[in-house]
């Protein structure tokens, strides 16, 4: 307590000392065996000391730029003391100290004084709420909300209609009908977001792999039942004819490379699709040896993938440097070997589910266990190879595509991409962003704000208690933007 | 007088407001139910909030009416309810409101309608009772005139959430001594209302706690019953724990901490308990705190007071807790000077509670220097305390000065301080000043203050006994009641203590002899002692004992002969035995005793008597009879050798240590 910026309390004589040499009467003396606390409160800057848990008064201390540091200071050697930074329950009832505080902050937020004129206020609300819903396309929400609080939406209905449907498909993971109706309803939008484009397309490839996407959806008779929850169904999209053709074109190859055992499997599975499922083959193009190759390695990952998570680092870490070649073909031809393993691999599994009379959901095998979609898939992935090294070209590199396409064929090097380290990609919920990217380009496109203000002022929120833990306000901690979302 | 006040002003307000408020009341005489109905309604739409509407519609004569039609049976339950609904609003206005509608015998009409089937009747009843008997011109007695009530009561705390609010609410604020615990606690009050403590609504969760608070408050049998009691699997000191939790709303933690309070002192808990030490006690030193309201500052440091009135350890912990010491000094800071100043509605609020306030101080600090000198010394030195103590003497509240003797008789068992701070202050003077003509209850504090102030090292002695202390201390010993009686013949016993002989006089005549031998046949065993402790004292040098003898011997020896035969405890009898060794080392005294055969014997019983202390005490009246260098000590020698003194003595050198002085 006696140098700058230090502050004490002494056994000897109970004085307490705030940078200074001289102290002032504070509390009792204490001694051997006592316990002694010190509480520092930062939202009002004061502090005060415990003996034995209890409380012997506040002062008030300057708050300094420099930060504080607790300090015991002992007198004769072989003294012991013993520091407790809450590891033990404190004696004095810390919790119920900041209870209080915790109380006290959230009483002044409920009574900041808003200056209501004339219903300003609530008008500012029922706007937040308004633009929320609107922005979201909650159509029928917003309208509602419009007719009873007797306000007027911006926006028109169809505009919101027409962003509402293409946020469904994108949530539905039907990224290619999202692009398709993007490029309908606001031709030129994706063209001048190159960005965006690619990043829709690698969702696409993504929700490929998951078999959610319409282009592969179509191969399956059987849809996937979870995430279609809506009305506009793939029968709608235009492309369903020429997926169609595509399903035929690989078709043709397929039987020429077929594996007996894998056809009988595929057999027990989908035994509608006798066709389909016999060819499992796209390796119909690559060389039989690479096949061989490849199989005896993923056999190999398989085994160890159940064992240890070491191996399945060191697949992961093999195919990173497969990718690093950036051979376009070469990597496409590994990817698509590998992508045949784990289809059988995952038939495997499968299988097993089953027999164990397991809740088998068809829609977890690749490309929805389908060879045709699986074909699409991997000329879908070629096409996306050719934009990224086009956009490369005509707009520098971008290591944020990179990633994106990297992490997007990473998928396919797993015979299972649901239980992989990428694999999260495949969770619904990463549509969110990407959906959430697209609306925002959209409403940007119409002159509208490309985040509802209730957002804003959200962020704003959120930043503000970052500033506020950052300058040293102490309230902060107890005003978390998470405890008014409910 | 009150009557001549009232025609005037009821002249007034029926001039102005015949017309509109006449029409509400003509309507309650239609004879179309439904019309009736209609118009109480309005009427309750029109006295909302108005107190003027409900001045003029009361002295209109609307009262009788809606009563009339609340009783009525042929009412329908939506008109009786709405009768009880106006009634309860009537009741929400001014104090002259409450005693209109009390004149009317509302209360039984009310109490009769709770008899109804009908919940929302019910409800409306009891929101109208609960009005009448929280305002503070109601008699809680009213709610116990019927025993049917009580019970009746008990069991409408099922019905719904409103009921359960009002009942604890007419409750706890019925509920005034034990008395009206003892009923309420016989009804079930505590098992009814326990599980209350954890309903959802907090309003009942509030009333519930205040009931609880005011069946415990200095009841032993009510705190004892709920430190057993629990709700959901937890005990209700438990459950008053988390009441006392820093975020729960002040009247909350204020509540709990008065129960468990109560229960402390009552025994039910223990005084180390961690529930008292680190919860009840920390919260009511907050309750203190500048930053809490009046009200809850006089009730904090109130209640405080009580629960560590008789633990020097609670003392201690609350002495060292955030600086209450230095805290409650600001409680003699209102009206402050700025409150003058900047509104005159702070002013009178504070004006309002500026004698509680000091009371509430003094109180505390009366406790808190009760058995501790450190304590003592750190209150001593608080700012202006001891001025603040002489001016609370002769305040005109009854409960400051009462509070102040109460301070100042806890800081006066400082040796210290009553040489010091209390000489400084001329404290004497104003305590002097409050022993005339004051209350029992203040003088039984103040004399014994003035007990400690007389003990012999006190510098305040001599001024006390010049401004005529004796006088005023031989009237108390004559008082009806004990405590007074007791401190008078202390302060008496004290001030004798080695005084000079005019003073002994002065006392002996002051008090009479007769008055001397009442006391000494008091029943209460106190007095007994204190008296028999004031003749020693008197009887003390040989001179002054020579002189008292010469005039009050013969009554004196009449008395120690009674006591030495009456059936007394040991104490008693070596004190009187002590008074004998006194008489006995005066020069013309001790022929008192040499010859009174009588006595001799009853001395050399003593010396033979089981206790050692007695015998201690005889052989010390022996000792004195015979000291050699006296005149005429041969002659006491030999008598008392013939009554077979000195065999006594043999035995006794053999057996014990400080009787071997003797020959």
């Amino acid at each position: 307590g006696w140098d700058k910026h230090s502050y004490g309390y002494h056994g000897d004589d109970g004085h307490s000392f705030c940078s200074s040499g001289t102290g002032q009467p504070y509390g009792p003396t204490f001694t051997t065996g006592d316990v002694i606390g010190c509480c520092v409160n930062l939202i009002n800057n004061t502090c005060f000391y415990t003996k034995n848990g209890h409380s012997l008064g506040e002062f008030v201390f300057l708050p300094s730029q420099s930060n504080l540091y607790p300090t015991v200071g002992l007198q004769t050697p072989g003294e012991i003391v013993d520091a407790n930074f809450g590891q033990q329950p404190f004696v004095f009832d810390i919790e119920d100290y900041m209870r209080e505080w915790r109380a006290k902050i959230q009483s002044t937020i409920k009574r900041f004084p808003i200056g209501d004129r004339l219903g300003e206020w609530q008008a500012m609300l029922q706007n937040m709420v308004s633009s929320y819903l609107v922005h979201h396309g909650y159509c029928s929400t917003a309208t509602a909300f419009a007719r009873v609080t007797d306000t007027t939406i911006q926006e028109e209905q169809t505009s919101i209609k027409n962003r509402q449907r293409i946020q469904k498909l994108v949530l539905a993971g039907r990224v290619g009908e999202a692009i398709e109706a993007t490029q309908q309803l606001y031709p030129g939008l994706l063209e001048h977001n190159p960005n965006l484009l690619f990043m829709l397309k690698c969702r696409q490839f993504v929700e490929m792999v998951n078999g959610t996407d319409s282009e592969v959806r179509c191969f399956s008779a059987r849809s996937p039942r979870s995430q279609d929850s809506y009305p506009g169904s793939p029968s709608l999209s235009p492309r369903h004819g020429s997926s169609n053709s595509h399903l035929h074109s690989t078709g043709a190859d397929s039987p020429t490379c077929s594996n007996g055992v894998m056809s009988t499997k595929s057999k027990q599975s989908h035994s509608k699709y006798p066709t389909l499922s016999s060819s499992s083959s796209s390796s119909s193009s690559s060389s039989p040896s690479s096949v061989n190759y490849s199989e005896s390695n993923s056999t190999d990952s398989t085994k160890s993938q159940q064992h240890s998570s070491t191996s399945n680092q060191e697949t992961s870490d093999s195919e990173m440097e497969m990718e690093a070649e950036h051979y376009p073909n070469g990597v496409l031809e590994n990817s698509s070997t590998r992508i045949m393993n784990g289809t059988y691999k995952h038939e495997e599994i499968l299988q097993t589910d089953e027999s164990s009379m397991e809740d088998s959901c068809p829609q977890r095998q690749l490309c929805g266990g389908n060879h045709a979609a699986t074909e699409r898939m991997i000329q879908f992935g070629r096409e996306l190879q050719i934009l990224s090294e086009q956009l490369c070209r005509e707009y520098g590199k971008n290591t944020m595509h990179k990633k994106m396409l990297q992490d997007a064929f990473s998928l396919l090097a797993y015979s299972d991409p649901w239980n992989c380290p990428v694999g999260q990609q495949l969770d619904p919920i990463q549509r969110e962003p990407v959906c959430a990217a697209l609306n925002s380009a959209i409403l940007e496109s119409q002159n509208l704000p490309k985040q509802p203000p209730l957002m804003l002022a959200l962020g704003q929120a959120s930043e503000c208690l970052r500033l506020m833990a950052r300058v040293g306000l102490g309230s902060c901690s107890f005003a978390r933007v998470d405890d008014y979302l409910h | 007088m009150a009557c001549v006040l009232e025609a005037p002003l009821r002249m007034s307000v029926l001039s102005e407001v015949t017309a509109s408020s006449r029409h509400y009341v003509d309507r309650l005489f239609d004879l179309d139910p439904q019309k009736v109905l209609q118009g109480v309604i309005d009427m309750k739409n029109a006295v909302i909030g108005n107190n003027k509407q409900k001045a003029n519609l009361i002295v209109l004569g609307a009262v009788p009416r809606l009563l009339y039609l609340l009783q009525q049976e042929t009412s329908s339950t939506e008109l009786r309810t709405e009768c009880a609904v106006v009634l309860g609003s009537l009741a929400m206005g001014t104090e002259n409101n409450v005693k209109s509608l009390l004149d009317c015998h509302i209360i039984p009409a009310l109490l009769q309608g709770l008899l109804s089937p009908d919940l929302k009747f019910i409800e409306a009843c009891l929101r109208c009772l609960r009005t009448i008997f929280i305002s503070s011109v109601t008699p809680e007695d009213l709610l116990y005139t019927d025993a049917t009530v009580i019970s009746h009561l008990m069991a409408l705390l099922s019905r719904s959430r409103y009921t359960q609010e009002y009942i604890c609410q007419i409750f706890s604020h019925c509920c005034k001594g034990p008395d009206h615990q003892t009923i309420l606690f016989n009804h079930g009050a505590v098992q009814n209302i326990a599980h209350l403590l954890v309903s959802t609504s907090y309003k009942v969760r509030m009333q519930a706690l205040k009931c609880f608070s005011v069946l415990a408050f200095e009841n032993p049998q009510v705190s004892m019953t709920l430190v057993n009691v629990s709700v959901d699997g937890e005990l209700l000191p438990q459950i008053f724990v988390k009441m006392l939790q820093r975020d729960k709303p002040i009247e909350m933690q204020l509540t709990s901490a008065k129960c468990l309070t109560s229960m402390c002192r009552a025994g039910a808990i223990r005084t180390d308990d961690p529930c008292i030490v680190l919860k009840t006690l920390p919260c009511l030193v907050r309750m203190c705190s500048k930053d809490r309201l009046l009200e809850e500052r006089v009730e904090g440091a109130e209640t405080l007071a009580y629960l560590i009135e008789t633990d020097v350890e609670l003392q201690r912990m609350a002495s060292i807790t955030d600086h209450l010491i230095v805290m409650l000094a600001d409680y003699f800071k209102y009206p402050s000077s700025v409150s003058a100043i900047t509104d005159i509605k702070r002013l009178d609020h504070d004006l309002k509670h500026a004698h509680e306030l000091r009371q509430a101080a003094f109180k505390l600090y009366a406790s808190l220097g009760a058995n501790d000198e450190d304590i003592r010394k750190k209150i001593i030195e608080t700012e202006n305390m001891m001025d603040r103590i002489v001016n609370g003497l002769s305040e005109s509240s009854i409960k400051v000065r009462l509070a102040a003797v109460r301070c100042l008789h806890s800081l006066s068992r400082s040796v210290q301080q009553l040489r010091t701070s209390f000489q400084d202050h001329a404290v004497w003077k104003p305590l002097m000043k409050v022993l005339q003509n004051a209350p029992n209850e203040i003088l039984v504090v103040a004399s014994s203050t003035l007990c400690n102030l007389l003990l012999e090292f006190s510098p305040s002695k001599e001024p006390i006994l010049e401004s005529g202390a004796i006088e005023l201390l031989c009237s108390l010993t004559q008082s009806e009641n004990l405590a007074l009686r007791v401190n008078g013949i202390w302060a008496l016993m004290n001030m004798a203590f080695q005084a000079e002989q005019k003073i002994k006089s002065d006392i002996l005549r002051g008090l009479s002899t007769e008055q001397l031998f009442q006391l000494l046949s008091d029943s209460d065993v106190n007095v007994l002692m204190k008296t028999l402790g004031l003749l020693r004292n008197l009887l003390s040098t040989r001179p002054h004992i020579d002189h008292i003898m010469s005039t009050h011997g013969k009554q004196i020896m009449q008395a120690v002969t009674l006591i030495l035969e009456g059936e007394h405890n040991i104490e008693v009898k070596e004190q009187t035995l002590c008074i004998l060794a006194n008489i006995a080392d005066g020069t013309t005294a001790k022929e008192l005793i040499m010859t009174n055969d009588d006595i001799l014997q009853k001395i050399k019983y003593y010396m033979s008597h089981s206790n050692a202390k007695l015998q201690l005490a005889a052989m010390f009246c022996i000792s004195n009879l015979i000291w050699n260098e006296e005149e005429g000590s041969q002659e006491r020698q030999d008598k008392l050798r013939d009554m077979g003194i000195v065999d006594i003595l043999h035995k006794l050198s053999q057996s014990s240590d400080p009787n071997l002085c003797d020959k």
